[in-house]
């Protein structure tokens, strides 16, 4: 097999300029992960079911696992090591604390960019839209009912901001 | 051809598509436009579902807010595109029996030119359309349908980031006496492409839309079915599922039609 020309892939990574030399067919969560060395964004299934490797690209969630990262290249993602400031939780990572909406904590990550996504476009969600907004995140703990009082509680910190 | 990847990628992982190389369409400009000119909705064949289900072009034709706000989840969404989602041609798109039920055409770009194909004419097989190798879909076309219309996108589902395990579209005009005029009824998920339901059409066209005519046209939605077997469920209970589907699209379809603002779309578990 002959060898494969590598890419160069530049993207700002939680408002920090990264750049790494990849395969092409390099998943962007391998590339976060691998490359980058954030591991908090986490591979789940692999099969675009969980969520678990959810971030932000310009702005918008996608599952890491099913883009190359050289389709963000230029791009802007925020991972969920970008989301503290200076030491201080953001507010939907406190609620997510506050209403224990986790448990093995291997789903939080999507979880939590997956609400910023929705506050970001709904400040006031109903209880139906919080649901629609997180179906494309599995979590084999908890049940769902703390993540929701969660999401409900972090709408709320960030309506009064 | 790469465009939003949520097909390709997951195909390219379990080894069912081997591409050599692959050229990212992504970058090309003005590409993910969706306008509203002359009684058209013109979709750049990089329109991401959730840009189209945010787009105020599409508030006169609900259904395809159906389509779009339900197709597998919102990361999914933001990522997905049109034109990717009709060339793939899986059987379990949720676009093609959505766009099948109006009058809609794509714009096929190669180094021979452009040409215009009627969506009816796109399709040839499951995962097979009448693309060139050389070709790409660069732009779907869809008229808005004429006054006293109204449709619904109907799916169901076991969980919202899966394929449907059936769906049905229905589009219908009623005339001044609220009798059907014209129907439209197209079946996802049960056969190798979206399959147009004629004869459950007949059973409504001419007719006042009431319980026993809705009945007669599920039935022969149900006949209209070629489901198979899968982990989705058996064949026997797709066509169950088809029938319910169709009843339940008329009744919201009639509902547009008359003026009302009804909620439709894909039903899951949790949802």
């Amino acid at each position: 097999m002959s060898a494969v020309e590598k890419m160069n892939v530049r993207i700002r990574v939680n408002g920090e300029p990264r750049e790494a030399l990849v395969e092409p067919r390099t998943l962007l969560v391998d590339f976060l992960r691998e490359n980058l060395n954030l591991t908090g964004t986490h591979i789940g299934c692999d099969t675009t079911y969980c969520g678990a490797c959810t971030v932000l690209l310009n702005g918008r969630t996608v599952k890491s696992c099913t883009l190359f990262a050289p389709m963000a290249d230029g791009g802007e993602i925020t991972t969920v090591e970008g989301l503290s400031t200076d030491g201080a939780l953001h507010p939907v990572q406190n609620a997510f604390a506050e209403c224990h909406g986790l448990q093995c904590g291997f789903c939080t990550p999507g979880l939590l960019l997956s609400t910023i996504h929705l506050l970001k476009k709904n400040a006031k969600p109903s209880e139906k839209q919080i649901r629609k907004a997180i179906a494309g995140n599995t979590c084999r703990c908890t049940g769902y009912q703390n993540i929701l009082k969660a999401i409900r509680m972090a709408a709320g910190e960030m309506e009064k901001r | 051809m790469i465009a939003g990847g949520q097909s390709l990628i997951p195909l390219m992982k379990m080894r069912l598509a081997r591409p050599t190389a692959l050229i990212d369409i992504n970058f090309i400009p003005r590409l993910s436009e969706i306008k509203n000119h002359n009684g058209e909705i013109r979709f750049g064949a990089l329109a991401r579902h959730s840009d189209i289900e945010a787009s105020e072009h599409i508030g006169a034709i609900p259904i395809l807010h159906d389509c779009a706000a339900g197709i597998a989840d919102v990361q999914v969404r933001n990522q997905g595109t049109i034109g990717g989602s009709l060339a793939e041609a899986d059987p379990s798109g949720d676009w093609a029996a959505t766009l099948l039920t109006l009058e809609s055409s794509v714009l096929c770009s190669g180094a021979e030119g452009e040409r215009s194909v009627r969506l009816e004419e796109f399709f040839t097989d499951a995962y097979t359309t009448v693309l060139g190798r050389e070709e790409l879909l660069r732009e779907i076309v869809v008229k808005k349908p004429p006054k006293n219309s109204g449709g619904a996108y109907v799916a169901f589902k076991r969980s919202a980031p899966v394929y449907a395990t059936a769906s049905a579209a229905v589009q219908i005009m009623l005339d001044a006496k609220d009798a059907c005029k014209d129907a439209r009824i197209v079946l996802g998920c049960v056969g190798l492409t979206a399959i147009r339901a004629k004869e459950a059409e007949s059973e409504l066209h001419g007719k006042k839309i009431d319980e026993r005519t809705i009945a007669r046209a599920a039935e022969a939605a149900r006949e209209a079915a070629e489901p198979q077997s899968d982990m989705r469920g058996s064949a026997e209970y797709k066509r169950a599922l088809v029938a319910a589907l169709v009843k339940r699209a008329i009744g919201i379809a009639v509902r547009r039609a008359r003026g009302e603002h009804v909620e439709a779309g894909h039903e899951y578990v949790g949802r």
